[in-house]
């Protein structure tokens, strides 16, 4: 008690927190205004805003996941390395001889489980009618989040450099080429031609751009890193940070304002 | 088929556990049923089925074909047979339709707990079966086998709380979310649940992780294609489109309208009630529209591409052995094909080979009438048809840029299931097919 009582009073421990233990009420309020990680909530809330059956806490599951997935994915980048050569093999060894290659199990299950709790979440807040106003626009940002979600796991599948992974990608992107106009199968483009030269050929159309080749090959494993790693995560960052700031601003997760 | 001697040996360990989970889970709630609550009858017949469980637990552990729990051979050579995507589909439609209609009796808590045995005991007789289990535990599918037991576990919560609130609103009371509007102080009421959530589902993970090795397949060859060839699972829905649509269609332009109908949702619906609390009657149009769309053209499609599909994308039921030597008889026709050839008796028309530009266009689009007059009338006629008769009330109040996005929105996501229906009976492939431009619709 009294070695706490002495950590509490020193002048590091005040340093870092600026604010007294939240025993009281009083304290229990200031904490939530003083301290940077707690700032995102408000200080007093709905009791039915925190009611489990209500909220199914999915939303927070989903951010909570992708702090896993970022902590994990920053340790396997330290093994990983996304070129033919070594991608499989750095994989094989993840599984069968590095020490806490269960990182790896970690970051595809988390993944697996952000798109089910992404689709639970909407899936709540639908049914509770919270995308209506005045959270029209917040919902809209949650549906490119889940859009953003669904690219992150797409891009990463790819990186083991497996039979499961090419081929996945290789039926997913093939969709691509058929995109109306802008894919080399798709309908329309025969149209854009000028002076008799197509424009619109598999080495310029947007499965080209998706796959950076013709086929799933070296470039499109090292596009798909980048996005996978950078790209996606700091949009995904941005949004996020909007979407709970609109939350606070939009007066709370439910209900009319 | 396969002997399955050496199978259940490997599946006995697994399916005595899992038994044994069943009736621990049933014991705690016949615990609780009597301690908490006082319902000496319901805790007795949970405890009893906890016995049963416990005896399947102890004869699934025996490991021999005689012993371990399974459905008997003639019912899931019954089943095999049975079903179809046809089936399927509309089987999961009328499921639904069931649940939702008598959804005040499905949600009482212990007809929930019955169904969720239920359920539980199916899954576990089912995993006896060899074809079953190799398809239902590879390890990227284990994940959607929990997704239904959740959606289905919020579903029940979600509507338990409607069912509750829309007899309130119906009795002039306030809703329970409107009963419960006090505040409480973030610390430590949210702060200490969050902490709980984390730490739950850290350890959830954990033992994911530790129990089921993510899968790791043969190095990536590009000559050797593997047969089927399946995208990521929580893209097999779209995958499944790729019957009865092309792939400009069930590929692109269709997952975009989701995403953008999805958004544009918040601004079509322009009903002020429902907003905060669990209801189903205050807002039957938008809930049965997401519903509809969410599991019956999401979720059911994802399950269907996963685990019925198989090689060639040939149907296969959930016990059958994924042959890739499966043939099926394919015999479909074009809307010009049945308009023209079936039904005038005529051939297609179709452009001399000198003709101009004009000429060859000209017919084209004569060949291709029917399917684009009958596009054009789904499309452009019919919305301001239904804003005069069904919609009449939803025109009034959205004005005409909301109400035709929204109606649009809607005939379009139909298209999904009309083309499925003239799939299955008309034997339909193109409605519009003009491979001059690649535009097969």
């Amino acid at each position: 008690m009294a070695i706490g009582e002495t950590i509490r009073n020193s002048q590091i421990w005040k340093s870092i927190f600026r604010h007294p233990m939240p025993l009281d009420r009083r304290n229990r309020i200031v904490v939530m205004l003083t301290n940077f990680f707690l700032h995102l909530h408000p200080v007093s809330i709905k009791k039915q805003g925190i009611a489990l059956s209500f909220t199914w806490c999915m939303g927070g599951v989903t951010f909570f996941l992708f702090l896993v997935e970022t902590v994990t994915g920053v340790l396997l980048m330290f093994y990983y390395r996304p070129t033919l050569e070594w991608a499989y093999n750095d994989i094989l060894a993840l599984r069968d001889v590095t020490s806490l290659g269960i990182l790896r199990e970690l970051h595809r299950w988390g993944a697996h489980a952000m798109v089910i709790t992404t689709w639970l979440h909407m899936y709540r807040v639908f049914l509770t009618g919270s995308y209506k106003p005045p959270r029209e626009f917040n919902w809209v940002v949650g549906v490119i989040l889940l859009l953003l979600t669904l690219l992150l796991s797409f891009t990463g599948y790819l990186l083991p450099w497996d039979q499961l992974a090419i081929w996945a990608i290789t039926v997913g992107s093939n969709m691509a080429r058929a995109t109306p106009f802008l894919g080399y199968e798709g309908p329309g483009q025969q149209l854009l031609t000028v002076g008799g030269i197509d424009m619109i050929t598999d080495a310029s159309d947007a499965r080209f751009g998706l796959l950076g080749a013709r086929f799933v090959g070296e470039e499109t494993l090292n596009r798909f890193y980048v996005l996978h790693c950078i790209a996606i995560p700091l949009a995904v960052a941005l949004l996020l940070a909007i979407h709970f700031w609109r939350v606070r601003k939009d007066g709370g997760i439910s209900g009319p304002l | 088929m396969h002997s399955n001697g050496f199978f259940l040996k490997d599946v006995a360990g697994f399916l005595g556990g899992y038994y044994s989970a069943i009736a621990i889970m049933n014991g705690i709630a016949a615990l609780i049923l009597w301690r908490k609550k006082g319902q000496v009858g319901w805790a007795l017949v949970w405890t009893a089925v906890a016995v049963v469980m416990m005896v399947l637990a102890s004869l699934a552990l025996s490991g021999s074909s005689s012993m371990v729990p399974a459905l008997p051979a003639s019912v899931r050579g019954l089943v095999n047979n049975l079903s179809g995507p046809v089936l399927y589909t509309l089987g999961t439609v009328a499921l639904l339709t069931v649940l939702f209609v008598f959804r005040k009796f499905f949600v009482r808590p212990m007809v929930a707990w019955a169904i969720l045995n239920a359920m539980l005991v199916l899954m576990g007789l089912s995993m006896a079966d060899e074809n079953f289990a190799s398809i239902v535990m590879k390890p990227d599918n284990v994940p959607i086998v929990g997704l239904v037991f959740l959606l289905a576990f919020f579903t029940w919560l979600a509507t338990k709380q409607a069912v509750v609130n829309d007899e309130r609103i119906a009795q002039g009371l306030p809703t329970v979310e409107k009963e419960n509007d006090e505040k409480v102080l973030v610390w430590p009421d949210l702060v200490y649940t969050e902490l709980i959530c984390m730490v739950a589902v850290s350890a959830f993970l954990l033992v994911w992780a530790i129990f089921l090795q993510a899968p790791l397949e043969e190095p990536a060859s590009s000559v050797k294609t593997p047969n089927p060839s399946k995208a990521p699972w929580y893209f097999l829905g779209l995958q499944e489109m790729l019957v009865y649509f092309d792939p400009w269609y069930a590929g692109v332009v269709l997952p975009s309208l989701v995403i953008f109908g999805l958004m544009a949702m918040p601004y079509l619906d322009f009903n002020k009630k429902g907003n905060g609390y669990y209801s189903i009657e205050e807002r039957k149009f938008a809930y049965l529209t997401y519903q509809f769309g969410f599991f019956v053209l999401w979720i059911t499609l994802i399950i269907l591409g996963t685990f019925l599909r198989g090689p060639n994308w040939n149907f296969f039921g959930p016990f059958e052995y994924w042959t890739p030597y499966k043939v099926e008889v394919l015999n479909n026709v074009d809307l010009p094909q049945m308009f023209w050839v079936n039904l005038l008796d005529r051939p297609l028309p179709k452009a001399s080979p000198g003709a101009s530009g004009l000429v060859q266009a000209g017919t084209i689009l004569l060949r291709e009438a029917p399917g684009l007059l009958l596009m054009g009338a789904y499309l452009l006629l019919l919305p301001p048809l239904l804003a005069v008769t069904v919609f009449r009330g939803y025109f009034a109040k959205m004005g005409l840029v909301r109400y035709m996005i929204m109606a649009n929105m809607m005939l379009l996501m139909l298209t999904l299931p009309i083309k499925m229906i003239l799939r299955w009976s008309f034997n339909l492939k193109y409605i519009i097919s003009m491979p001059e431009i690649s535009l097969n619709f």
